[in-house]
């Protein structure tokens, strides 16, 4: 009876999830935060376009 | 200048450094374009997730023995929302934080009596159910003692019937509790429940505290949950239904409910709110905690911004 | 569209120029004169040490932000329950959904770098501050969204919170299960104050200009002598 609670109650499938140890993260939220992190990272490193000769001073 | 420099020394007006030019419009019109792009796009490819609510109709037809279970419950006071306390009802203390009572210092705001609000006045309604009625005038003419007795014994008889399939409970002295959760039952089947739960604050169901209450008390909510990865022991506060991210900016938050002590206490939730507001009011208040507000330069990563003129 | 024409008459920027006048209208006038320096509420030059791309996600923030407010009218168009119905309220909730995700992805990029820069030096303490209230602030809007998409997810998130917050005592008048008072909240009340506070922490930003690189020394002052830090 539970497995067919489970199967009506459940018309989304749930996403994947990753577990190390006490750490359960679900794939999407991984996604998410390694992308915020490649973002900053190429922020950072990335070279910002700029014209020397706007400069003044 | 006598203004504290917050472990830094003086640092130079902005205004005083050569100029380049910057156009600030076209920098915002830009990153306007990019982001609505980047949103529209995501919307037409990924969509969003929209996992229909649980009607009380749809637990009556899914669950049936978890709706007369929880009616059960809540006349016996062992449900969640029966035993709950401030701002709900006086059952009990709720949570404190040592001698901190946060949770009772308000009172009762909301007030909920999980008997009588979220099963006999509904079942009340039944009036042309000449069953229903009967039952409900033996409850109401029962001492509290009686009432307390048969509903308990109800209670452990369903928890120890096969599948707490009603029908295969023990014979026993319960009373009318049966007949009342039964009741209860049919009036959530019929899909008139909700409304007899919502609409006795307003003719305009805006107020859904009542129904939601008596579903959570339930277990049909929480299997379908935990199915999704949303229980509060496995991160759910971050995740979101399907495969989908959620509010992956509640990281820490969510983390406090994995690791002990939190995830072993009773008064695990004022302890994680007590904590996040510490850390919160810390992380505004950065540029003034010494060690915390001179910590960028011993990292360095500055030197990748600044990396022409230091 | 032709531009309005310019009284020849004495106007309140003539008159503002004023110090001695004692009207109220005078003194917010020089009041919001002075909230930035004289040509620094949109300058067009910025100082040579803002050249990094980790500059951007202060403004691609707010311009998530403009996104989410937009979608979200567009939403408040057809009221709480119409998105389950409409493909088009289905895609303009993705839109608000996504824009919100961006919106945190690029606030917290702009949090972590302004971090690494130090960058409340130099009396720029309440600038950080306002963003970290704005932070908190967003997290709670955020929050009552989850909790008036009238689904399953709002069931469970409302049912769960309720805890914490009744523990907290804040339960007892922000209760998470009225839909009709997190609707309020979510379309006005945490919106307004959200906006409220990002506006000051831009009008501090432009007040204070940008934060100069750590160890930079003053260019006015003797030629390179480095500024003990």
């Amino acid at each position: 009876m539970i497995t067919q609670l489970l199967a009506v109650s459940q018309p989304v499938p749930a996403g994947p999830v990753v577990q190390w140890g006490w750490l359960t993260i679900t794939v999407a939220n991984l996604v998410v935060i390694l992308a915020m992190v490649v973002v900053f990272v190429l922020a950072l490193v990335l070279p910002f376009p700029s014209d020397r000769e706007d400069e003044d001073r | 200048m006598s203004r504290g420099t917050g472990g830094w020394g003086p640092t130079p007006d902005a205004h005083a450094f050569p100029t380049r030019r910057y156009d600030l419009v076209k920098e915002f019109v830009i990153a306007l374009a990019v982001v609505s792009v980047l949103s529209v796009v995501a919307a037409l490819v990924f969509s969003s997730p929209d996992e229909p609510a649980i009607s009380l109709q749809q637990w009556a037809r899914q669950a049936p023995s978890d709706v007369v279970a929880t009616a059960a419950g809540e006349l016996a006071g062992t449900t969640t929302s029966a035993g709950y306390g401030p701002p709900y009802n006086t059952a009990s203390e709720g949570q404190s934080l040592g001698p901190v009572d946060l949770q009772s210092l308000p009172g009762v705001t909301q007030p909920v009596d999980p008997a009588k609000d979220l099963v006999l006045d509904p079942v009340r309604t039944l009036t042309s159910d000449a069953a229903s009625s009967a039952a409900v005038r033996v409850w109401d003419a029962a001492s509290a003692d009686r009432q307390q007795a048969w509903a308990s014994a109800y209670v452990d008889a369903l928890a120890a019937a096969p599948d707490g399939d009603p029908a295969k409970v023990a014979s026993g002295d319960y009373g009318p509790v049966p007949a009342i959760a039964a009741a209860e039952l049919r009036l959530a089947e019929s899909g008139s429940l909700e409304g007899l739960l919502t609409s006795r604050t307003s003719f305009f169901g805006v107020d859904s505290t009542k129904a939601l209450l008596l579903l959570a008390d339930g277990t049909h909510l929480e299997d379908a949950a935990r199915a999704q990865n949303l229980g509060g022991d496995q991160w759910g506060i971050m995740n979101e239904t399907g495969n989908y991210p959620g509010q992956p900016w509640l990281w820490l938050y969510s983390l406090w409910y994995q690791v002990p002590p939190f995830s072993t206490s009773d008064n695990a939730d004022i302890a994680v709110w007590a904590l996040m507001i510490v850390l919160s009011i810390g992380f505004v208040c950065i540029p003034w905690i010494p060690g915390l507000r001179t910590l960028p330069k011993h990292l360095g990563v500055h030197r990748l911004v600044w990396r022409t003129r230091r | 569209m032709s531009r309005a024409e310019v009284s020849p008459r004495a106007t309140s920027e003539a008159s503002s120029a004023g110090a001695g006048r004692t009207t109220w209208t005078a003194a917010v006038t020089r009041w919001v004169d002075g909230l930035v320096p004289k040509g620094q509420w949109l300058p067009d030059r910025q100082p040579v040490y803002v050249a990094s791309w980790i500059y951007v996600f202060g403004v691609a923030c707010l311009s998530s932000l403009v996104v989410i407010i937009v979608s979200g009218l567009v939403l408040t168009l057809g009221g709480v329950t119409w998105w389950h119905t409409s493909s088009f309220g289905h895609f303009v909730n993705s839109v608000h959904l996504w824009s919100v995700e961006l919106f945190f992805a690029t606030m917290v990029i702009h949090m972590w770098g302004k971090f690494f820069m130090a960058s409340w030096r130099g009396n720029r303490g309440m600038t950080w501050a306002t963003g970290a209230l704005a932070f908190f602030g967003s997290l709670g809007t955020a929050f009552t969204g989850y909790l008036i998409q009238t689904n399953f997810d709002s069931q469970w998130i409302s049912t769960q919170a309720k805890d914490g917050l009744n523990a907290a005592g804040i339960g007892a008048y922000f209760n998470v299960m009225n839909l009709g008072q997190m609707v309020l909240w979510h379309v006005s009340l945490l919106p307004l104050v959200v906006g409220g506070i990002v506006t000051v922490h831009v009008v501090l930003v432009r007040r204070r200009g940008v934060a100069p690189p750590i160890d930079a020394t003053d260019p006015t002052a003797d030629a390179g002598e480095k500024v003990a830090t």
